[in-house]
């Protein structure tokens, strides 16, 4: 194969890293003043980044199988760059009311979507870790981008330091696995671990590689940075980690253990039960107790991970089809719910303390309402989108006769559903407090509306997203 | 094309009576005046509907009937709604108890009226839905989704405790529901589909039965609720509004019942087998212990509340008789408990309305200032002992007749319960109704307006008629119910053939 058609498989990529390298020098040229058409031009970049990936629509490898393009990375790669454009539009009004705009903003979440497309497509341990560690070093500057809060330095400095251990894990993990397959291509490496007589080595490997991508997803026992970057981060960049880095994260995990590893799948998924089954549990008890917006969505986050990765456990098409489903509805409510967040301002002021929308039915109902449909679908209650995903990976793990980790799941669902319904309480039942600032963003109004919508309405028309998840996920199993 | 898509419009129309009201203009004010009467017109024309299904149903045959069929979520999955004799009659109910709902809130609810008046109207769409699903996911929609409204109705409108009895009400049924999920996705992976007419004809191996009775019988024991899992229905009952206790007890309780009848018995049928005496001594227990704690209560709504766990306990011993009797019993007495509790409820709030009180001994010798109101709670009382000649009596009489042919203890234990709802029903009208009015604050108190004549006057009629003339309900059930147990029969002659063969191969060797 020659350069010129590995290059036009990575057309999107390359479209994007030239694009921001010249808004980069646009920015440098004109300063922060230029921060809202940046952005506006970084919305439009990825955009015609996503147009590219919709349209060629034919699976392909380039330089020697290291990349992959096929349905499955064209369903993270949309779910990426439409999570990235977002968050990117609630950054700039955001930091527009602050007056704090920086042109940098969008530019570094730009090259993070960059490495997040380059870890979807990656099919070999050396192209993942590139664009891994692309993605993760935009991202713990972006984690401090208030430099004189003491609270977002603290997150990137906290988001550095286990990041890295977490990448260092990782990349001993993929070093076994190379000393013991002598390959770093995932195909090759089924196809040695396939003949038979896989050797322990690279089952240490295997624990080492999941160990640093259950860092990178936030799954119980490497969830410790969560809270604490979560909540610390700025709120825009709070909403990209939870929902663009999430996803890219996922299709990394998936793709970097379905791929290389389906003769020891049995290996693997009893990690990834277990892994599964504690965030859960976590997730739905640590919860209970924060009053931190931000930190309580967090601790939500990693409950959600152990639903996603239940899934995965199953290890089947089917799983796989149920957590992409599931990637799809958590990006698209956690926009929302970031969005909401993002709009709860008093006097210009962000109010992050969830006891503030106490009565915000009576003050702006509809605001209350938007965030109620919000919460109740990330909390998996029919009729709204998340019981959709959550019959999905069930139905899958159910399959797999993985009963009694849904079982354990399910009922810890109940469990965390009473912090969902604890928002619902404040603002439906509780006496008011005084209403939030209508000044905020048209954007960031328009995300909080549409994503709201979709949680209502998606009941009616779930076919088409499921369909296509089914068919990315088919991508995985040849 | 209306009468081929009734039981969606049927199902649906309410969501758009509760857009129009989001969407209303003016002031609070207009918009509660809107919202009352787009309301009140929205659950009419359902009434109405319901009414047209009654009429256009063929009581002749056991098929589903007003089918309509719509793909939706893929492979095995679609929309598929129908009904047959025995949710038919549901349907009516709901539609029926609705405007009377909406009536009675008239002048109680006086804050955020529109957003009490949306719930009602989703909460009606999603409860109709519950019947008329004919998909396992469907189902499951709305049965879970019903408790959205009624977590806000309780929570917002509620009483004093009213947070603490939304949390509990909703994680109660939650945590029972989520476990029906899983069966149903285990069922889904073994047919291939979750379409409940396909699965009343499909036979699951005797062992999973089991583990998937257990798990629908989580979700409708909770549901029902059956003791020992009532706890939160008095909670519940006590702090909703008026109306919302009204729903609880006359539909949302219904549920349990009717997801036994649909899945459990005809899907499951070696499992109900073997799981019978379990629910005899549950439905017993629930009848007696329950009973007697309604006799010490003081507090009206929660005496009410413990009675109808006691009346559900008829119900759950009817169905699982599996006689003709017993759940045409069943069915009836679901339906007579759905008006007389439901009016029971109506008749605490005309008094609460007045003097913002339930407890017991704040009233006393009423029938000198309200004799009319005094006439109406003494119908619905009688009603609710199973008096002959009241709606009560046949739905009780035929579940215990039911009972004495599968096992005469079981029929013994439960008749003493008709003489302890008899002691409780009788103690509290004494003591709110007879008696000297020596209360200084009941000295001025007035009979039922004439709203309150027209929400009550209907439910005596339906009452008595209920107890006199109950034919067109069996026209409507009786083919259904015959089909049910003759294919329950029929499936528990499947299961239990390799077992009987075994045991004669054993004879004989």
């Amino acid at each position: 194969m020659n350069l010129h058609a590995d290059l036009l498989v990575l057309l999107p990529e390359l479209l994007v890293a030239a694009g921001t390298m010249a808004l980069l020098l646009g920015g440098v040229i004109a300063g922060d003043r230029a921060t809202a058409i940046v952005s506006w031009l970084s919305v439009l970049l990825l955009a015609t980044a996503g147009f590219i990936v919709l349209t060629h629509a034919d699976s392909r490898s380039a330089f020697h199988g290291a990349f992959v393009v096929d349905g499955f990375s064209r369903f993270a790669k949309l779910l990426i760059l439409v999570g990235s454009a977002l968050c990117i539009l609630i950054a700039k009004e955001f930091y527009a009311i602050d007056r704090a705009s920086r042109f940098e903003l969008p530019i570094l979440m730009l090259l993070a979507t960059l490495g997040m497309m380059l870890m979807v497509s990656a099919s070999s341990f050396i192209a993942l870790y590139m664009g891994l560690e692309l993605q993760s070093l935009a991202l713990y500057v972006l984690a401090s981008f208030n430099r004189d809060s003491l609270r977002s330095t603290e997150a990137g400095l906290k988001y550095f330091v286990l990041g890295g251990l977490s990448s260092g894990m990782l990349l001993y993990g993929i070093s076994l696995i190379y000393g013991f397959t002598g390959t770093t291509e995932f195909a090759a490496i089924a196809k040695v671990a396939g003949a038979g007589g896989i050797h322990i080595g690279v089952i240490f490997g295997l624990v080492f590689l999941i160990a640093g991508l259950a860092f990178k997803v936030g799954a119980v026992p490497f969830h410790m940075w969560t809270p604490d970057v979560y909540e610390g981060s700025p709120t825009p960049i709070t909403a990209f980690f939870v929902t663009a880095a999430k996803v890219a994260a996922f299709a990394l995990f998936i793709r970097a253990v379905i791929s290389p590893f389906p003769a020891v799948a049995h290996q693997w998924q009893q990690i990834i039960i277990v892994v599964s089954v504690l965030s859960t549990l976590l997730g739905a008890v640590a919860a209970i107790g924060q009053t931190n917006f931000k930190r309580l969505l967090a601790y939500s986050s990693i409950g959600h991970v152990g639903y996603a990765l239940l899934g995965l456990a199953a290890g089947t098409q089917a799983g796989i089809q149920g957590m992409l489903v599931y990637l799809a509805y958590y990006l698209v409510t956690n926009l929302g719910m970031f969005a909401c967040i993002a709009a709860m301002r008093r006097d210009g002021e962000s109010v992050e303390d969830i006891r503030q929308l106490a009565g915000l039915s009576r003050t702006q109902p509809h605001f209350a309402l938007a965030l109620a449909a919000l919460t109740l679908s990330l909390a998996g209650l029919p009729p709204l989108a998340g019981i959709f995903a959550k019959v999905y990976v069930f139905g899958a793990a159910m399959q797999a006769h993985l009963y009694i980790p849904a079982i354990i799941n399910i009922v810890a669902s109940v469990a965390g559903a009473f912090y969902y319904l604890r928002i619902l309480q404040i603002m439906y039942f509780d006496d008011p407090v005084r209403g939030f600032d209508h000044s905020t963003g048209r954007a960031t109004n328009v995300i909080m509306w549409g994503t709201s919508a979709i949680s209502i309405f998606f009941v009616f028309v779930p076919a088409p997203l499921i369909a296509i998840a089914g068919t990315a996920a088919h991508a995985l199993f040849p | 094309m209306i009468a081929s898509h009734i039981l969606s419009i049927v199902t649906f129309l309410p969501l758009l009576g509760a857009a129009a009201i989001m969407f209303a203009p003016g002031g609070e004010a207009s918009v509660a005046r809107t919202a009352r009467w787009v309301a009140l017109v929205t659950t009419l024309i359902e009434f109405a509907i319901s009414i047209f299904i009654w009429l256009k149903f063929d009581g002749s045959i056991a098929a589903f009937q007003f089918v309509e069929r719509a793909d939706w979520l893929g492979p095995g999955i679609g929309y598929h709604m129908g009904v047959d004799g025995i949710s038919m009659l549901f349907i009516v109910l709901t539609a029926g108890l609705m405007p009377i709902c909406i009536l009675a809130s008239w002048e109680s609810i006086d804050t955020r009226v529109a957003e009490y008046m949306i719930a009602f109207l989703v909460l009606e769409a999603l409860m109709i839905g519950v019947f008329c699903a004919l998909d396992l996911i469907l189902f499951y929609l709305f049965f879970e989704g019903g408790l959205i409204p009624m977590f806000l109705i309780i929570g917002v409108w509620g009483g004093k405790r009213r947070v603490y009895a939304s949390f509990k009400f909703f994680l109660y049924t939650l945590l029972g529901s989520v476990l029906m999920l899983l069966a149903i996705l285990a069922m889904y992976n073994v047919s291939g589909t979750t379409d409940i007419v396909t699965l009343l004809h499909y036979h699951f191996a005797p062992t999973m039965q089991v583990w998937l009775w257990l798990a629908f019988f989580a979700s409708f024991a909770v549901k029902m609720p059956m003791w020992p899992v009532h706890t939160w229905l008095p909670d519940a009952h006590v702090e909703a509004p008026t109306a919302g206790s009204v729903i609880l007890a006359a539909i949302l309780l219904k549920m349990g019942g009717y997801g036994f009848l649909r899945f459990s018995l005809p899907m499951f049928a070696s499992a109900s087998a073997t799981f019978t005496p379990f629910v005899f001594v549950l439905s017993i227990v629930a009848i007696i212990y329950t009973s007697l704690v309604a006799l010490a209560q003081e507090d009206i709504k929660k005496l009410i509340a413990y009675s109808s766990v006691a009346h559900m306990g008829f119900v759950t011993m009817g169905i699982f008789t599996l006689t003709h009797q017993g759940v045409e019993g069943g069915i009836f007495q679901m339906l007579s408990h759905g008006v007389v509790s439901g009016a029971l409820f109506l008749c605490v709030g005309v008094i609460y309305d007045r003097m913002h009180t339930r407890e017991i001994s704040a009233y006393g010798g009423l029938v000198n200032r309200m004799p009319i109101y005094a006439a109406c709670f003494m119908v619905f009382t009688l009603a609710n002992v199973g008096l002959p000649g009241t709606g009560g009596f046949v739905g009780e009489f035929l579940t215990m007749l039911g009972a004495f042919a599968v096992n005469t203890w079981v029929a013994i234990f439960a008749a003493t319960g008709v003489i302890l709802s008899a002691a409780y029903a009788l103690y509290v009208y004494r003591r709110v109704i007879f008696g000297e009015l020596v209360k200084p604050a009941l000295q001025t108190i007035s009979d039922l307006s004439l709203r309150e004549v027209a929400i009550l006057a209907p439910l005596v009629v339906v009452t008595v008629l209920m107890g006199l003339y109950p034919k067109p309900v069996f026209d409507v059930t009786s083919v259904s119910v015959a089909n049910l147990i003759t294919e329950y029969q029929a499936a528990l002659a499947v299961d239990q053939a390799p077992r009987l063969a075994a045991r004669t191969q054993g004879v004989v060797k």
